[in-house]
């Protein structure tokens, strides 16, 4: 069989599973359709938040990053998983209590104003609708590489999927298709990453393979790495960061966004009870871990075997003639995302850091630059041609990433629409709507959001690969705040609310925009985006962490100046943080 | 004040020392271990590397976990001695 038809077979074979669970899975009620009747076991939960929060980003690029940054990209690993410890005990038991089915219908109702219920919906959305793009385009890419298909042809392959499983089922849909989904994308990154931990370590297992011995050397993996690549001039893969002010920063921002995302937060709604909150942000981060421990061997495994591929015979030695490269680098230079360029005609690939302090040592060996360079994304989808993995294993991988991607993409394109139906259409311009007529508006609400989803992951705009900084600073400087204050105090009233939200949200954009372009318009930046013209060493990526510290400080400052919530309030405040709701209501 | 109203604070002061003592170790294991502290680990082998880097990419997350569950379990705990709990 061709790998062409393996991969169709597994592509196939899941998105029919997915169908099929959407036609067992279907929604009756406006309850079902935004929480799936709140009846979902606390482990299936963790499963469905699982394949939820990992996204084309954690499944294709996570690893990479990790491989070209070494510790400095730890930063990721630790920021999304950090925020589930914060969600989990600060957030969704008492979301959860408050009982209701969108995250901005507890800031208007805690805040006892529509307007800061407005403003958290349309941080919900900008926030949603960026990243949801970043997942589109991830599907279209791992379409247009496994099934030969051109992007568009692959992203509305993609969107009619979706469209079946959310559409009909909603939540309930959405939670089982997850399951699914979780089952294939984690199998899909294991398999690979045993086969490779086992080549070089012996180990079978990854997560403690990356600190075992290099079988060949005899050397444990991360000291081999570090000297094949100061041996090129690189850092060193395990070396430590000048600028801690900034990984801080950058580490709280991924934290607090993570904690902030709706899609997340609302999967806790889906739960029967406040205890069984708890447990599924546990169950939750098992399942993400079983990722994410994996993810730091395969980036270092797979940074040592693309320099053993360039330099079998070791670093001191010529690198491979261009002539006799492997079969995975032809074909993703057909992609454009490994370039070789023969600089000094000896027909071979040097691949090195031509920075000045390598400058002597390549010149003594004759070469004029490095020749050769690969976009960190495809380093999870080639894991399996560089390793020389059987084609089923590569079948599986893109079975994997669309996984992956899909299920992002439909908790995405459920808070988006919920977040219209529930809030505005039934919240705010017709709140005498039935509950048929209102699952009927999230419907195409969820229709419409699709079909925008795939009109902009087919023609991303220029700011698609800035999703991270926009979607996680918006969750981090208005969400988060909004929501934690609002459980933790009983003072924080409407005015300091929304200050709150406007100032945090305020910075954290002009902070963005100043360096990234504003509206990210190409040429309207007004400083250049590198470390020396950053306040204080602190990069754009990582001013989600202030806009958060300013919103808090705001919010109580404005809340102190003006009157205290009203008591109803402050007894909806009383109510959340009891399980039973014992607490307030008895005294009255 | 009803002695109900006392309960349910020292309830809330409960749930509040937990998260507090909870989030010291959040702290302590990746902005401390991981980052901050790192070069004073650095004497600490494990696998190849050093401890820091371990915590960094490893280490934090399994120490999450262990957090999650262990406050689950602790406040259910307080749920009942407070009775407070939803069953």
């Amino acid at each position: 069989m061709s790998q062409f038809a393996i991969n169709v077979l597994f592509v196939g074979a899941s998105f029919l599973l997915y169908i099929g669970i959407a036609i067992w899975a279907k929604a009756g009620s406006t309850k079902d359709f935004y929480v799936a009747g709140s009846g979902i076991h606390p482990i299936t939960n963790g499963v469905a938040i699982g394949a939820d929060w990992m996204s084309a980003a954690s499944f294709i690029s996570m690893a990479g990053l990790i491989a070209a940054g070494g510790y400095s990209n730890s930063t990721f690993l630790m920021g999304w998983t950090g925020g589930y410890v914060l969600l989990a005990m600060l957030l969704a038991p008492y979301l959860r209590k408050f009982g209701k089915f969108t995250v901005p219908e507890f800031i208007g109702d805690r805040y006892y104003s529509d307007n800061a219920r407005l403003v958290a919906v349309i941080c919900l959305i900008v926030a949603s609708v960026t990243y949801v793009i970043g997942q589109m385009a991830g599907a279209g890419v791992a379409f247009s590489r496994f099934l030969e298909v051109d992007n568009t042809t692959g992203l509305i392959i993609a969107a009619i999927v979706i469209f079946f499983y959310s559409v009909l089922g909603g939540m309930k849909g959405i939670t089982y298709t997850q399951v699914a989904q979780y089952c294939v994308l984690i199998v899909a990154y294991t398999i690979p990453a045993v086969f490779i931990s086992l080549q070089l370590t012996g180990n079978p297992i990854p997560w403690f393979g990356f600190l075992s011995e290099h079988t060949q050397s005899g050397v444990p993996v991360l000291t081999k790495l570090n000297q094949v690549l100061t041996d090129l001039g690189f850092n060193e893969y395990t070396a430590d960061v000048d600028n801690k002010l900034n990984m801080v920063l950058f580490t709280a921002s991924l934290m607090f966004g993570t904690a902030g995302l709706p899609h997340v937060i609302i999967r806790f709604f889906t739960v029967r009870k406040v205890t069984d909150a708890r447990w599924s942000g546990g169950w939750a981060l098992v399942f993400i871990a079983l990722l994410y421990l994996t993810a730091p061997a395969v980036g270092s495994m797979a940074r040592l075997n693309i320099v053993d591929t360039i330099y079998p015979d070791g670093t001191d030695a010529a690198p491979i003639q261009y002539e006799d490269r492997p079969n995975w680098i032809k074909e993703w230079e057909v992609t454009g995302l490994i370039q070789f360029e023969d600089k000094n005609n000896d027909g071979r690939i040097q691949y090195y850091n031509d920075s000045e302090s390598y400058a002597d040592e390549a010149e003594s060996r004759g070469w004029e630059g490095n020749e050769f360079s690969y976009n960190n994304d495809i380093l999870v989808l080639a894991n399996p041609e560089i390793a020389n993995l059987p084609g089923w294993v590569v079948g599986l991988i893109a079975a994997g990433g669309l996984a992956a991607a899909l299920s992002t993409a439909a908790g995405l394109l459920l808070a988006i629409s919920s977040a219209i139906s529930h809030d505005l259409i039934k919240g705010r311009f017709n709140p005498n709507i039935s509950d048929k007529g209102e699952l009927l508006a999230a419907r195409i609400s969820m229709a419409v959001a699709i079909v925008v989803a795939t009109y902009l992951g087919a023609n991303p705009p220029g700011f698609a690969a800035q999703v991270v900084a926009l979607a996680f600073g918006i969750a981090a400087a208005s969400l988060f705040p909004a929501l934690m204050m609002g459980i933790f105090s009983k003072r924080v009233n409407n005015v300091g609310a929304m200050a709150g939200m406007l100032s945090g949200l305020a910075l954290t954009l002009v902070y963005i925009f100043v360096y990234k372009g504003w509206f990210f318009i190409p040429g309207t930046a007004n400083l250049p985006d590198t470390a020396e013209h950053w306040v204080m060493g602190i990069s754009p990526l990582s001013i989600g962490a202030i806009g958060a510290v300013v919103n808090f400080a705001v919010a109580f400052a404005a809340s102190r100046a003006t009157a205290e919530p009203p008591q109803e309030i402050q007894e909806l405040v009383e109510s959340v943080r009891y399980p039973r709701g014992a607490g307030a209501a008895q005294d009255h | 004040m009803s002695g109900h109203s006392y309960d349910a604070e020292n309830y809330w002061k409960a749930n509040l020392r937990l998260i507090f003592g909870s989030l010291v170790i959040w702290f302590l294991v990746s902005y401390g271990a991981a980052m901050l502290f790192r070069p004073m680990l650095a004497g600490i082998e494990v696998g190849g590397t050093d401890l820091g880097f371990w915590f960094a990419q490893q280490g934090s997350i399994l120490t999450f976990i262990v957090l999650i569950f262990f406050y689950a379990w602790r406040m259910n705990k307080i749920d009942e001695q407070f009775g407070v709990s939803e069953e």
